[in-house]
């Protein structure tokens, strides 16, 4: 079957569904469903270890009657697996309660065409050139130097995906895509001290993946630079978050400003649209539609249009990140935010990261992030780290089994530059954090 | 033939129309010359979730998961295929994708066990029948209303029930099949509360392989409710966490996830097969302090981390892994246990049929020790005393392991004093372990919430252990 056949395909268990939910009585429904193929082959010590072919199917089903909801989901595709679902979702509905909020997205706010995104680039690949690619990737990390003493293996995985969205409101939209990543895992050892790193790369298209010796040779760099690392004596130092680690600061943000959190009350950002929450030249935005792009897509989770949006402009807060629910809830319009940010951007300061190295003196790097460690009731922020001691601006020596902790109100404004090195993998687009002052604790 | 096989048999095989000799013709093609193991993987799923929020009840949901997964080892090498149809056809075509991982591959033999049905740790039942609907609402009524019943602070009250009802089947290249039925149950309280413009969040909960009685008996709903309360009303005078090294002692119970991560992952098979583990090659070597005796229990009646068979059909065991400091063993699936020369200790897990089974946890706890927790307590001039932790992270390789306190006191002068705000912990395993000091005697498990996550994959585990002290830790507070 051709992506165009199964795409239809699967408009068709949408509609099938849509209109068995309208016979067992619901007044609206909506669904989404998922067929995912693809084959991962896992390379270590330059053999094949594992060869996996995946196979992954979700349909998700929402019904209403009146303002009471029940959903139903399912891994079997099957028309019988299809219609108990159903059955369940409207069974659930009885028991539930009247709520206001509850309710398919405004009709008006619908996808009216749904644009080629390009997403869509098969790759042709059988097992063994899988392991191929995977086997050059390892064979760079391990032949970069003596102290690559063993290995996690090179992982190489392509999937093809398609996607289909449904509700009673008449829309009804998909579109296929595919990721292709590949990532590699090694060990360096010296005397009894033993590292690990990985790197990785991922990307809508075969051919613009990363090298794989490229990846092979950053996971060993990565490994070795952290042998021999020390601890730190406890102190009040600058931080600088390397641009791999800082996407997970965006994505605190991204929690923080979630409707469900800003109606729960369950937010340190609580009511703070239009407020200074970060430097005046702080500017962060959402682009769901960029071509290629690692989490475009051309409608949200609800089928609501996606558009370029400021999410952050002039370090004001903008808005919050709302499906239909949440504004409802909170009296506002969707944002197109059911699943989440697609390919956020902070703006760069402009400085290369060794730059940000010099302006920070004295401090600590962070490569690595360990544990949850953030409550976002309250903003305070304590996470284990690993990454280098820097002085003079240059780094000094690895340090590990360090914390770093501080509040994320105050992180966010004592954010000093942003560097240009924003060439990591994932959606998340950020250079390097600098952050003026956060409590290290070490030995 | 046990009554959960039985039901497994009826479900999974019968149900589909699949008899002996379809199941023999799959195992064939799913075997080829050089492959040394096979398995087939049968999973019926449903789970039915629940959501009050704002006082009503705003969300349920039903879910099906259900499929075979395929496998064939050869050697170190592994292929895998997986297909949510248990039509024949379809079962035959996955059997094919997985085979073809055996083309090198060198030629062994499986050792052949006699099939093995223990007694089952849990009744076969189905949880989402267990109450009626009208009973499963009115239970998270309630605990709302006590929540908000327990202090006017309360702004609000999220509750949600859970009911998982999971029927497998395995089957293995000597034509053993082994099913099982496994019950599970969770309930969760999550609160806000606000005074004079400050928000705090508490929360609280428990589950087991149970019928969702469970949670009607001992007052055990309305317990997590009033806990969560408890907690969060705690956090709203909590100070600034202290920086740096600290002695910490960690309460009983559910602070056992420092067990789980730092010693538990280490000691996983997988790991040290590979030699990537920090305990790697130390059998017999003291690994921590001869007050620890640190066990991986699935045997334990109607935990949510026991299991009456793994996901490999072998029965579950009280393995121990480190005892008075030295360490015994590893937690072993069929494929390492093999490679490294060992039997399996009943901890091939996975999450489910769409997924790779491999050396996982079930109940990991230390044993109790001598001493008091109040003399523990008085042995501290200035510390740290943690009851309630969140998650936890480790780095096998390296043994830097992190786990959040969420609920945390300052020690001063042998005194618990003033609460302070969470903190991440952050610490070397095999070093933190030789640094326990004291073990209390007031053995606890936590209350049935624990999930583990490994290579993307999460299956429920349980944790426990005696109040400990910890004579040096870092602690990632803010306060100098």
């Amino acid at each position: 079957m051709n992506q165009s056949e199964k795409i239809a395909t699967l408009k068709q268990v949408v509609e099938d569904l849509l209109q068995e939910a309208r016979h067992q009585g619901a007044d609206a429904a909506e669904a989404g469903v998922s067929a995912q193929t693809g084959l991962s082959v896992t390379v270590r010590l330059g053999e094949t270890e594992t060869i996996e072919h995946t196979s992954d199917n979700g349909l998700g089903v929402t019904v209403y009657f009146g303002q009471r909801k029940g959903s139903a989901n399912t891994t079997d595709l099957r028309p019988d697996a299809v219609r108990e679902s159903v059955a369940a979702a409207c069974r659930i509905a009885r028991y539930t309660s009247e709520d206001p909020a509850a309710g398919l997205a405004d009709p008006d706010l619908m996808a009216r065409n749904v644009p080629d995104l390009d997403l869509y680039h098969p790759w042709e690949l059988d097992a063994d050139g899988a392991a191929a690619i995977a086997r050059d990737c390892e064979d760079a990390a391990r032949s970069l130097d003596p102290r690559i003493s063993n290995s996690e293996g090179a992982s190489l995985y392509t999937q093809r995906s398609s996607f289909v969205y449904g509700n009673s409101h008449g829309f009804v939209g998909g579109y296929p895509s595919t990721r292709h990543s590949l990532s590699c895992s090694v060990i360096a050892q010296q005397g009894e001290d033993m590292q690990r790193d990985y790197w990785y790369d991922s990307n809508r298209v075969p051919a613009d993946l990363a090298d794989p010796a490229e990846i092979g040779r950053q996971a060993a760099e990565r490994s070795l630079a952290r042998l021999n690392g020390r601890q730190l004596g406890t102190r009040q130092c600058p931080v600088l978050f390397r641009a791999d680690v800082a996407p997970s600061l965006l994505r605190s943000l991204f929690s923080a400003i979630r409707g469900h959190a800003v109606y729960r009350k369950s937010t340190f950002l609580l009511d703070q649209v239009g407020t200074q929450i970060f430097p005046d030249w702080v500017s962060i935005s959402e682009d769901p539609l960029r071509p290629r792009g690692q989490a475009s897509a051309p409608f949200d989770n609800e089928g609501v249009a996606t558009r370029y949006r400021e999410l952050v402009a002039a370090g004001v807060l903008q808005g919050y990140l709302l499906d239909s629910y949440s504004a409802r809830k909170l009296g506002l319009q969707s944002t197109a935010s059911a699943g989440g940010v697609r390919n956020a951007r902070i703006a760069s300061t402009g400085q290369p990261f060794d730059q940000l190295l010099s302006e920070m003196d004295k401090g600590v790097l962070v490569t690595e992030l360990m544990g949850q460690g953030t409550n976002m009731v309250t903003g305070d922020y304590s996470r284990g780290a690993a990454g280098f001691w820097v002085e003079n601006g240059e780094i000094q020596y690895p340090i590990d089994e360090i914390t770093v902790a501080g509040n994320l109100e105050d992180m966010f404004r004592q954010l000093l530059a942003v560097g240009n090195d924003n060439d990591i993998p994932g959606s998340v687009d950020t250079g390097s954090w600098l952050i003026e002052s956060m409590m290290v604790g070490g030995d | 033939m046990s009554q959960s096989t039985a039901i497994a048999r009826e479900t999974l095989l019968d149900a589909p129309g699949l008899s002996e000799a379809h199941l023999t013709q799959v195992m064939d093609r799913l075997l080829s010359r050089q492959v040394d193991a096979a398995d087939i993987y049968f999973q019926y799923g449903r789970l039915e979730s629940w959501v009050l929020e704002d006082g009503i009840i705003k969300e349920g949901s039903h879910s099906i998961e259900q499929g075979a997964g395929l496998r064939a080892i050869s050697g170190e090498k592994t292929g895998f295929a997986y297909t949510d149809s248990l039509e024949l056809p379809r079962l035959l075509d996955a059997a094919g994708a997985a085979r073809a991982i055996a083309r090198n591959g060198q030629h062994g033999a499986e050792a052949i066990l006699a099939p093995a049905y223990p007694q089952a740790l849990y009744a076969p039942v189905n949880p989402l029948d267990s109450l009626s609907e009208a009973h499963k609402l009115d239970l998270m009524r309630r605990a709302d209303a006590e929540a908000r019943a327990a202090d006017p602070r309360v702004q609000e009250v999220i509750v949600s029930l859970v009911a998982a009802h999971d029927i497998v089947l395995v089957m293995d290249n000597a034509g053993n099949v082994s099913g099982d039925v496994r019950p599970l149950v969770r309930m969760s309280v999550q609160v806000i509360v606000e005074q004079n413009g400050k928000r705090e969040q508490g929360s609280s909960g428990g589950g087991a392989r149970q019928a969702l009685d469970f949670f009607l008996q001992e007052d055990r709903a309305m317990g997590y409710a009033r806990e969560a309360v408890r907690q969060a009303l705690v956090n709203l005078d909590a100070v600034a966490a202290p920086a740096g090294m600290l002695p910490v002692v960690l309460g009983p119970g559910w602070p056992g996830v420092l067990l789980h991560e730092a010693v538990g992952h280490g000691l996983e098979g997988d790991f040290n097969r590979k030699g990537t583990s920090a305990f790697s090659g130390r059998i017999g070597e003291q690994v921590a302090s001869p007050l620890c005796t640190v066990v991986d229990d699935g045997t334990l009646p109607n935990r949510r981390g026991s299991l009456t068979i793994d996901d490999e059909g072998t029965p579950s065991a009280n393995n121990v892994l480190i005892e008075n400091g030295i360490l015994k063993g590893y937690m072993q699936d069929k494929m390492n246990a093999r490679l490294m020369g060992v039997a399996p200790t009943g901890n091939g897990r996975r999450e489910s049929y769409a997924h790779l089974p491999m050396p996982r946890m079930t109940n990991t706890y230390m044993l109790p020790g001598p001493h008091k927790s109040e003399e523990i307590i008085e042995s501290i001039e200035h510390g740290l005393y943690a009851v309630n932790f969140g998650g936890g992270q480790v780095d096998i390789t390296s043994g830097k392991f992190v786990f959040s306190a969420n609920e945390a006191y300052l020690i001063e002068n042998g005194r618990v004093t003033c609460p302070v705000k969470g903190a991440t912990l952050i610490g070397n395993g095999p070093e933190v372990m030789t640094r326990i000091s004291m073990v209390g005697d007031d053995l606890a498990l936590d209350t049935g919430v624990g999930t583990c996550g490994k290579e993307g994959q999460s299956v429920p585990v349980g944790v426990g252990q005696p109040t400990l002290k910890i004579d040096q830790l870092t602690v990632g507070g803010t306060a100098a």
